[in-house]
């Protein structure tokens, strides 16, 4: 059974990981590329009206090719020019890759998508679907035979907590010995738990938001004795704003 | 202990940059290769993100930079230890020439169980139309109904045909039996999946339908029609699909893993790549078979008389197996 998640480790010890995509979410990128491969079809099939105004038989000919090679041929030719992507993939940010991290070449292309006759049977992909959901890494038979996997690709953007963080004054930085024992006392996913909640402020209902902070700042309060003069100023989500201030930038100016 | 990361990051992001840079520069330019001191560049870059990601992920636990990080890592892991085959522009020649034939003798072994099954097949087909009348109707699918009708009648038919019986359609009826005939040889190549059970009956009963036919008007009188209707195109066109039985095997084989140790994947892998040729090769076989079946095979006596029909059928066989044995030679390539 897949666990959603692949983790390579790499020769330098260091380890990191691909979300693995669903069969939900595969099986919808499969309707849109269905859907681009019968538009494609119906396209050709009407576009060949001046091709056959020459010859009835080579337009005939030309349909019948087309409706074997773009259902075939439309994941080979996508998956590799797009590196592992199709029309459908792409909409859900999926994408192939080989299941050990390297590059994907192009006989993995060819196989897995040759495969997808056996994932087909007996109908409505039932085989592909049962052997990604019985499957560790979430493979149909065609990625089995081609060593792929199908993976969540989000090109994370360069992290910026400049703006985040800004460079306000914090009157926390003026007790550097508590601000030392906050940092020794606050757990890595404490901090992080911290920093998730001031990053997505905004994604919460106004009540939930004073809710959150008020719980947090209460919690980090005990970490930390701050003297009462200090904390009175403080709306909570700017105490919180502030704690992260001091557990992410520790050699910034007071 | 949580490292400063605004300064972490100031620090470290040129070469992150660089590193992304170089990344898609490789996505955009598969074939590029790189100078002496560039891979150097590039591996100095990887490590320094490989351990920026150490650190992160084992002091700062901030999971936007750790995913950012990750992400760059991974892709640069895949261009530094993809040891594999990569920018080597494709020879279609070369390939067709050379790689096609060394590819079918590697995996020999599994074209004589492909052919022997198919062997059963046939003799099953013929024994059961020679010993029951009813066989035939009984075997033989919807789609091949005209084969149903007595041999001699046929072939008075086809014989006695002033011109053209496909009435101008060649190209159609070409793309067609091209179309049908990839189909049946791919869904033979992807069962091998299924252990190659469903190999085995694909191919059975492809042996099946040849030998009830081939029995039929053999019985019937009929074998110059036969032989002269079938070998032009047949001569391509029944190797195509006992190569895709081949193709099968090979993958069953790699799925069993009898007498191999390897994993699973590791042993999938390495057959990949022979699979994917032998596919290659599959193609090409049926796109000509489909072309001389249209064109030529449909043409009988008096038109075109049967001997030089045979006579065609039996060159394109022996050009067929002098060119998938020019390589028998050569010393087998490692599998990847």
């Amino acid at each position: 059974m897949s666990t959603g998640e692949l983790r390579i480790r790499t020769p330098e010890g260091i380890t990191f990981a691909y979300q693995l995509a669903g069969p939900v979410t595969r099986c919808l990128a499969w309707t849109i590329d269905m859907t681009v491969v019968l538009v494609a079809c119906l396209i050709i099939s009407t576009s060949l009206g001046a091709v056959g105004a020459i010859s009835v038989d080579l337009s005939q000919a030309i349909v019948a090719l087309a409706f074997f090679v773009v259902p075939v041929g439309y994941g080979i030719v996508f998956e590799w020019f797009w590196r592992g992507q199709t029309v459908g993939k792409m909409v859900l940010r999926l994408r192939v890759m080989d299941a050990d991290g390297l590059r994907l070449q192009f006989h993995q292309v060819l196989m897995r998508n040759i495969v997808r006759f056996a994932d087909l049977l007996p109908g409505f992909y039932l085989v592909g679907g049962v052997a990604s959901l019985l499957s560790r890494k979430a493979q149909r038979l065609g990625d089995l035979a081609a060593g792929t996997i199908v993976v969540h690709h989000r090109k994370p953007a360069e992290p910026d907590l400049e703006q985040l963080l800004g460079t306000k004054f914090n009157s926390l930085r003026a007790h550097p010995h508590l601000c030392g024992r906050l940092r020794q006392r606050t757990s890595p996913d404490e901090a992080r738990l911290a920093l998730q909640a001031l990053m997505r402020r905004d994604e919460f209902e106004p009540a939930a938001r004073v809710q959150l902070f008020t719980e947090m700042a209460a919690h980090f309060r005990t970490l930390a004795h701050f003297p009462p003069d200090v904390l009175e100023a403080l709306p909570d989500e700017q105490f919180i704003r502030n704690v992260v201030d001091v557990l992410f930038r520790t050699n910034a100016a007071a | 202990m949580i490292i400063d990361l605004p300064r972490f990051i100031a620090a470290e992001r040129p070469a992150w940059t660089e590193l992304e840079t170089m990344l898609d520069d490789f996505a955009t330019n598969p074939g590029r290769r790189l100078a002496l001191d560039e891979a150097r560049r590039f591996h100095f870059l990887y490590q320094k993100a490989s351990a920026d990601l150490g650190r992160v992920a084992t002091f700062a636990s901030e999971p936007e930079l750790r995913r950012y990080l990750e992400s760059l890592v991974a892709r640069a892991y895949a261009e530094i230890h993809e040891t594999r085959e990569r920018g080597v522009r494709w020879h279609p020649l070369r390939w067709l020439l050379v790689e096609v034939p060394a590819v079918f003798r590697r995996q020999v072994g599994a074209f004589w169980m492909s052919v022997l099954v198919t062997i059963v097949g046939t003799a099953f087909g013929a024994f059961a139309v020679l010993l029951d009348d009813e066989a035939k109707s009984a075997l033989v699918p919807p789609q091949f109904a005209h084969v149903l009708q007595d041999p001699a009648e046929r072939v008075a038919e086809e014989e006695a045909a002033a011109n053209d019986r496909l009435g101008g359609g060649h190209a159609t009826f070409a793309a067609q039996l091209m179309a049908n005939n990839i189909g049946v040889s791919i869904k033979t190549l992807a069962l091998g999946m299924t252990w190659g059970i469903g190999s085995v009956i694909m191919l059975f009963y492809n042996g099946v339908i040849l030998g009830l036919v081939g029995a039929d008007f053999i019985a019937a009188g009929q074998s110059a029609f036969l032989f002269g209707w079938l070998l032009p195109h047949g001569s391509f066109e029944i190797p195509a699909i006992v190569i895709a039985g081949q193709a099968a095997f090979v993958l069953a084989k790699a799925l069993i893993g009898r007498g191999d140790r390897a994993p699973l994947a590791a042993r999938l892998r390495a057959v990949g790549r022979d699979v994917a040729t032998l596919v290659g090769a599959i193609a090409v076989m049926l796109v000509w078979a489909g072309l001389v079946e249209s064109y030529f095979s449909q043409h009988h006596q008096p038109r075109i008389p049967y001997a030089l029909k045979i006579a065609f059928g039996i060159a394109e066989l022996a050009v067929l197996t002098a060119f998938l044995s020019s390589a028998w030679w050569r010393k087998p390539r490692a599998t990847a």
